[in-house]
């Protein structure tokens, strides 16, 4: 018998905040396609590069001086769990594609492990993404994408990937590892885009 | 390939979770076929891969170098099956 009711735990949310198909969950599950990587912070690096191959690096402590957004978000994943009120610290994508010239329209994100996830551009501008490096208040663990993942929330997680190590900018849009494999290229939880085709 | 494998504790299984929803798509039972892998060139059961199942489809990795040697996606009106890090699967059959 619960003492607590389940009732009082977490915020009760209005069905309209839960895209199609989804359920709601109050634990964070860790979903992997691989080995765990262990990235140290001397040896981190995050690159993006553009469609004519030109590259701009940060060190860790080049992204740590960047100025820090909090933001709290809902995350929707395709395996049909979400969770609300997700609280993390991160710079924005704004701020680091804000001195890097592109005609690209999309991106794809890589990450240590080799992990990639395809997106427009766009999503990743204008408030819509972060490179996110704290969950909770906490350093972001491995298990989580630590030491940093990118945070796309408005787009299933897995767009948002763990791990993350640089952007490739290009023309073209370039599937990536679920993406190859049946799932969407854009992957809108609102419009239930899981799979291609969807 | 980052060294996690202290992470993946309860993440990963064998290769004969592939068993099972393979029978759509084969035949014959795909774990008692043995994978090259493309990356390494190291030979082995398909029986013997590491499969990580908590993930958005099936993906099976070369035990020796950690390698995608096999992916599988079952979604609800199509299979996808990926053997782009298999430079083959050899099948025994009866003669
Ligand atoms: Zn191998």
């Amino acid at each position: 018998m619960a003492i607590v009711s389940p009732g009082f735990r977490g915020r009760p949310r209005p069905a309209a905040d839960l895209p199609p198909g989804q359920y709601p969950t109050e634990d964070f599950p860790v979903l992997s396609a691989g080995p765990t990587p262990r990235v140290t912070h001397d040896r981190w690096e995050f690159t993006i590069t553009t469609e004519t191959g030109a590259k701009h690096h940060w060190s860790w402590r080049e992204v740590m001086a960047l100025p820090a957004e909090t933001v709290t978000v809902d995350l929707h994943c395709v395996t049909r769990w979400s969770k609300f009120g997700t609280t993390w610290q991160g710079v924005s994508l704004d701020t680091l594609l804000a001195d890097v010239d592109t005609a690209a329209d999309y991106a794809v994100a890589h990450s240590y492990g080799g992990y990639t996830t395809n997106l427009p551009l766009e999503d990743l501008l204008d408030g819509q993404a972060w490179l996110a490096y704290r969950y909770d208040g906490d350093d972001l663990t491995p298990e989580h994408g630590g030491p940093a993942r990118l945070l796309v929330p408005h787009l299933y997680l897995w767009k948002s990937a763990k791990w993350v190590r640089g952007l490739r900018l290009g023309l073209e849009d370039e599937p990536g590892f679920w993406e190859t494999l049946g799932y969407h290229d854009y992957g809108d939880p609102w419009r239930e885009q899981r799979y291609q085709g969807d | 390939m980052g060294n996690g494998t202290d992470g993946d504790l309860g993440q990963v299984v064998d290769g004969n979770a592939l068993a099972g929803p393979l029978t759509e798509v084969f035949a014959v039972d795909i774990t008692t076929a043995r994978a090259r892998c493309t990356s390494c060139g190291a030979t082995g059961p398909v029986a013997a891969l590491r499969v990580y199942g908590r993930a958005p489809a099936l993906v099976a990795r070369c035990p020796g170098c950690a390698a995608v040697v096999l992916r599988f996606n079952r979604t609800p009106t199509a299979a996808w099956l990926d053997l782009q890090g298999a430079t083959s699967l050899h099948f025994p059959l009866p003669g």
